[in-house]
């Protein structure tokens, strides 16, 4: 176990920054998620904490130790590849040995770490099989149980989980989960999809275009994006948001409802909401529509939970209320949060 | 719509798939016949008769052919060399070839410009880059040679004695040669195979490779030898076909010389049926090739197979 710290890390690839000016620290045990779309950078902060990449500028600390020309292999890392990197040609025994075997560890203690890794991730059946002849979720367990045979003070997880099934997936997300707390281990997980990153992170980092854009708690920051770009890359639908003079205000669409189920808001405001399509989808319902009195004219989604059975048609207006307390407001030239400014709302005719 | 409606009538010739797969086959199939097993069963044929140039019909069947091949000093010592040129050629350009690949695989400046250089001789017809060699190891004229005066190894009282090297004049230093040349003009494509090999193993796994500890030695004979395995054996089992059967280079070279000590099956081959007018003696000579080719052939097809199974 140890603490990660990242100082003015900078790597360049020719002319572009695809890391730009990070400065992280990951306490000891924590499970840190690395948040972006293709392209921000995440997976090259991951490599060169790994030691797979020289940063161009900057320092990165892994326990107190600089480690910025060290190998990989002296860094007492972890990782996890997405396409979790089995090799071959060898039997599932075979690879969770390999670590050790690099190592130089005796044979019979090979053999008792190997057995318990295996134990551990449900695999011991499978030791004598290649990994051609595992199915997905059997190789990611392989791939865990041979990042986790040695004992590392840091665990790197690349999107280990992208190659599952929806199903499998959700199931592999806890079960990654209950372990890591399990064995304390520092983590760094990487990964594009935010539903992955506010399930499973103490804290998450989200990045783009090689920059962190915010980091915190999943409920941190959802409920204060630090700019537009968070704020419209976590939920699913994300946060709505509507342009009024130099400003943009955002609300999420479960906290845009309809008029009349808003007893639990301490200061609604009502803005009308012109339905265009109705989707449903079991535990919710999406209202996709526009609202005109908040601004111009802008395309917005409100989700409501099943249990309010309110008919709603496509095609009406009806009367929506937000709570103050639930907006998010920034600034319409850079895209950052700002200060709560006055809302203007023009009832439309005929509500 | 008349038009139409006859363009989309009836099957035509090319959709039926019967006719489309002997169409595809037959040239395929028409060259093998007529190019290689005709020739080979008539060299099956004169090797068990006394045909020559001078009286071209089979007379009678004989073993008397074969028994005068065997008994002849010169063929057994082409059917050695034949074996010590494939196994050493073939031996140094799988270790030159690998350890080129390697380098080639990695990142540096200049790159390009060095794979240009090492492609260079496969491109270079066989018969030019003979021809510059022969000058290269010429008695008198050799560049080798006057390097190694310049540099003082010949001399009197030099390492090498006071006299030019010949190189194509003595025996083991003409194979060398000979072996030297043919390892300098087959590197480009072995090189070029394993290199496919390499840079077909996944970014992710060399990756794993690093951060599971291995030092260079063990990541190589542990992930990526294993893993390219097929496609060396591919260039192995090429490289020995080409070598054993090769001609082009003793020809250009020795002819053989000196004191055919130096010729290999094909090229003693070649000498006795068709300039020396034997074809029985040349026939009988080639067909000792077969064994070889047929086992690299099986071993081949096996590898081609076990490949599909994966």
């Amino acid at each position: 176990m140890a603490v990660v710290e990242i100082r003015q890390l900078y790597k360049a690839f020719g002319e572009v920054n695809a890391v730009n000016d990070v400065n992280l620290t990951i306490q000891e045990g924590e499970f840190l998620v690395l948040l972006g779309p293709s392209g921000s950078g995440k997976t090259s902060l991951l490599r060169m904490i790994a030691g797979l990449e020289k940063p161009t500028g900057g320092e990165i600390r892994i326990g107190g130790v600089v480690v910025n020309e060290l190998p990989p292999r002296a860094r007492k890392i972890a990782m996890v590849f997405q396409s979790y990197a089995l090799y071959p040609h060898m039997t599932v025994y075979n690879n969770i040995a390999f670590p050790l075997r690099s190592v130089g560890m005796d044979r019979i203690n090979i053999q008792t770490r190997v057995e318990r890794a295996a134990k551990m991730f449900n695999i011991y059946h499978l030791l004598q099989r290649k990994p051609r002849q595992l199915s997905g979720g059997e190789r990611q367990r392989v791939a865990l149980a041979r990042a986790v045979v040695r004992e590392p003070d840091v665990f790197l997880l690349d999107e280990p989980l992208s190659n599952l099934d929806a199903k499998l997936r959700a199931l592999a997300r806890d079960e990654l989960k209950q372990f890591q707390r399990q064995i304390g281990v520092t983590t760094v997980y990487v990964t594009h999809d935010q539903v992955e990153a506010m399930g499973m992170g103490d804290r998450v980092v989200v990045m783009n275009y090689g920059r962190v854009q915010q980091i915190g708690t999943p409920q941190a920051l959802y409920r204060a994006p630090a700019n537009t770009f968070v704020a419209t890359f976590l939920g699913s639908p994300p946060m709505n948001l509507v342009e009024q003079d130099n400003c943009i205000i955002g609300f999420h669409p479960e906290h845009f409802l309809p008029k009349g189920i808003d007893q639990h808001m301490q200061s609604p405001i009502t803005i009308p909401f012109e339905v265009t399509r109705v989707e449903y989808l079991g535990s919710e319902r999406f209202l996709y529509g526009y609202v005109q009195g908040v601004g111009e004219r802008t395309r917005v989604v409100s989700n409501i939970p099943s249990l309010v059975q309110l008919a709603i048609e496509a095609g009406r207006t009806y009367d929506f209320v937000a709570d103050l307390h639930d907006l998010s407001y920034f600034d319409k030239m850079s895209g950052d949060r700002i200060a709560p400014v006055r809302l203007q709302i023009a009832q439309a005719a005929g509500v | 719509m008349g038009t139409v409606s006859e363009a989309r009538g009836g099957p035509k010739l090319l959709d039926r798939e019967g006719f489309l797969a002997v169409a595809m086959l037959m040239p395929a199939v028409l060259y093998i016949v007529f190019l290689v097993g005709i020739p080979f069963v008539m060299a099956v044929l004169f090797s068990f008769s006394d045909v020559s140039v001078g009286s071209p019909t089979i007379d009678r069947f004989t073993l008397e052919t074969f028994n005068d091949v065997i008994n002849d000093p010169v063929f057994r010592r082409s059917l050695q060399n034949s074996f010590v040129f494939t196994l050493f050629a073939q031996g140094l350009v799988l270790i030159l070839a690998t350890v080129l690949a390697i380098l080639l695989n990695r990142n540096f400046r200049g790159k390009w410009i060095v794979r240009l250089l090492i492609l260079l001789p496969w491109a270079t017809p066989i018969a030019i880059g003979a021809i510059n060699w022969l000058w290269l190891l010429d008695s008198v004229y050799s560049p080798l040679t006057w390097i190694l005066r310049e540099v003082g190894l010949i001399g009197a009282g030099a390492l090498l004695g006071p006299r030019n090297v010949i190189w194509l004049g003595q025996e083991t230093l003409a194979m060398a040669s000979i072996i030297a040349i043919h390892v300098w003009r087959m590197l480009p494509l072995s090189t070029v195979i394993i290199l496919a090999g390499l840079s077909s193993i996944p970014q992710d796994i060399q990756d794993a490779v690093q951060v599971d500890g291995a030092s260079f030695l063990r990541g190589w004979f542990q992930v990526t030898l294993p893993l390219i395995r097929p496609i060396l054996m591919v260039a192995m089992l090429f490289g020995i076909i080409f070598s054993f059967t090769d001609m082009t280079v003793v020809h250009v070279l020795t002819r053989g010389n000196p004191n055919n000590t130096t010729q290999v099956l094909a090229s003693w081959a070649f000498y006795t049926g068709i300039e020396g007018g034997s074809l029985a003696k040349g026939a009988a000579t080639a067909i000792f090739l077969m064994p070889v080719l047929l086992g690299v052939a099986i071993l081949m097809l096996r590898v081609a197979r076990r490949t599909e199974v994966r």
